[in-house]
């Protein structure tokens, strides 16, 4: 194990590379899904007639299949139907695509889980449908939201690393060009991406815990 | 449309693939759930040198990426592709279910345990007797969510090589030249596995959940 060859300026600043990379794909993917999600979530919770049964059927679709399947495929197969991608848009498409999914079935059960009552107290007081959505229920939701939302968001940055299929220059695969140089490289590689993404995602795990007490 | 010759020319390889991906996933939902359960108790044993060693497993394994694992064990262990998944699967899927029967653990009222061990019984037999077998109710459903990523997850097995569905599509795309297709395919053979497991979870939340 050469931790002093594997640790040269050069590679450390050729990991922070991909590693920015990481959390630039990321963070576009979480403000998108998170966008897309909250709509597609309130949508069904609406129980719109046909567009909330659409809505379901696709979420149910996307949440059950394996994510890299989903990154392989936009990138090697939406070509072929004309959809023409470079990599960084198809890892951020597919990320959204299928967190969005995953978003939406956090809002629609935390709008779920604010009781009937509060809802049909605030109609009889003259609210219209709208009105207690925005004032009553939106905002007893999403503090119950915030918890398993972060821990979506944790999961997106991890899941960020499945893009090595399809060679996004992210911190994983930036790190697999440095340790294909030399085999004692591949140990002090892996520790230090590893503990790279335990930072970020420790961080944020805190963070939700934090909010979570708060709550109570 | 969908050139369904691709499905019916390949089916071998469909079917090694759907055997690789459910013998991968039920081999490590087994070595997890094991491995999850030690280290859920070691959380919470009387112990602190072994509650630190637990939670420092939980907490690290959790925060990394699941292929940052398989890669690890695939290039360093030097065993083949679907060993270096499964063991992989099992080490990050064990993280997430020892949260799980933790949590189910804190649940059970603290004076069963008082209780239990008042009557004269020691904490392993506490544990074994009393405290899981009220636990494994209510952690039922939050297992089945993780042998749902389980599945979907074992797809890693396919970038080293694990001759799962992933992987074999990769072979069945290279013969046709066609990618779409086989791709739609795949999606298909892993939605048989994950939607009726999804029912299922589902429908066993509604029923432990009105239950307690």
């Amino acid at each position: 194990m050469d931790f002093m060859g594997a640790y040269s300026p050069d590679h450390l600043s050729f990991l922070m590379e991909g590693f920015w990379v990481t959390l630039k794909v990321a963070f576009i993917s979480i403000v998108l899904s998170f966008f897309i999600g909250s709509i597609v979530g309130i949508l069904r919770y609406a129980r719109i007639p046909v567009l909330s049964h659409v809505l379901a059927f696709i979420v149910e679709i996307i949440r059950n299949l394996p994510l890299l399947l989903i990154i392989f495929f936009t990138y090697f197969a939406l070509p072929e139907i004309g959809i023409d991608m470079e990599i960084t848009s198809a890892a951020i498409v597919a990320l959204t695509v299928f967190e969005s999914a995953m978003i939406s079935e956090i809002i629609r059960s935390g709008l779920k889980s604010v009781e009937k009552g509060q809802i049909e107290a605030a109609r009889s007081s003259g609210l219209n449908y709208y009105q207690t959505l925005r004032f009553i229920v939106l905002p007893q939701a999403l503090r119950r939201m915030v918890p398993p939302l972060v821990s979506q968001f944790i999961s997106l940055l991890k899941d960020t690393s499945l893009a090595v299929v399809i060679a996004l220059p992210d911190l994983l695969h930036n790190a697999q060009i440095i340790y294909g140089q030399k085999q004692s490289y591949v140990v002090p590689m892996f520790l230090i991406i590893a503990m790279m993404y335990f930072i970020v995602n420790y961080a944020l795990s805190i963070i939700a815990r934090r909010l979570e007490v708060k709550r109570v | 449309m969908l050139d369904f010759s691709i499905l019916t020319n390949n089916m071998d390889l469909y079917l090694e693939g759907f055997k690789y991906t459910i013998i991968a996933s039920l081999i490590a939902l087994v070595a997890s759930f094991v491995l999850g359960t030690i280290i859920a108790v070691m959380r919470i044993a009387p112990l602190k040198i072994v509650n630190v060693i637990g939670t420092v497993y939980v907490e690290f394994i959790r925060n990394i990426p699941l292929v940052v694992i398989v890669f690890f064990i695939f290039i360093v262990a030097g065993i083949s592709g679907t060993a270096a998944g499964v063991l992989g699967l099992t080490i990050y899927t064990a993280a997430f279910i020892a949260e799980a029967i933790r949590a189910g653990i804190m649940a059970v009222p603290k004076g069963q345990l008082e209780a239990a061990r008042s009557s004269g019984l020691t904490y392993g037999q506490a544990m074994r007797f009393i405290i899981l077998p009220q636990a494994i109710k209510i952690v039922i459903p939050p297992l089945g969510n993780q042998f749902i990523n389980l599945v979907k997850n074992s797809s890693v097995l396919g970038i080293v090589a694990g001759f799962d569905l992933m992987y074999q599509a990769d072979l069945v795309s290279s013969r046709t030249y066609v990618v779409f297709d086989v791709y739609i395919f795949v999606a298909l053979f892993y939605l048989v596995l994950t939607i009726p497991l999804s029912l299922g979870v589902g429908y066993l939340e509604k029923r432990l959940g009105k239950t307690s």
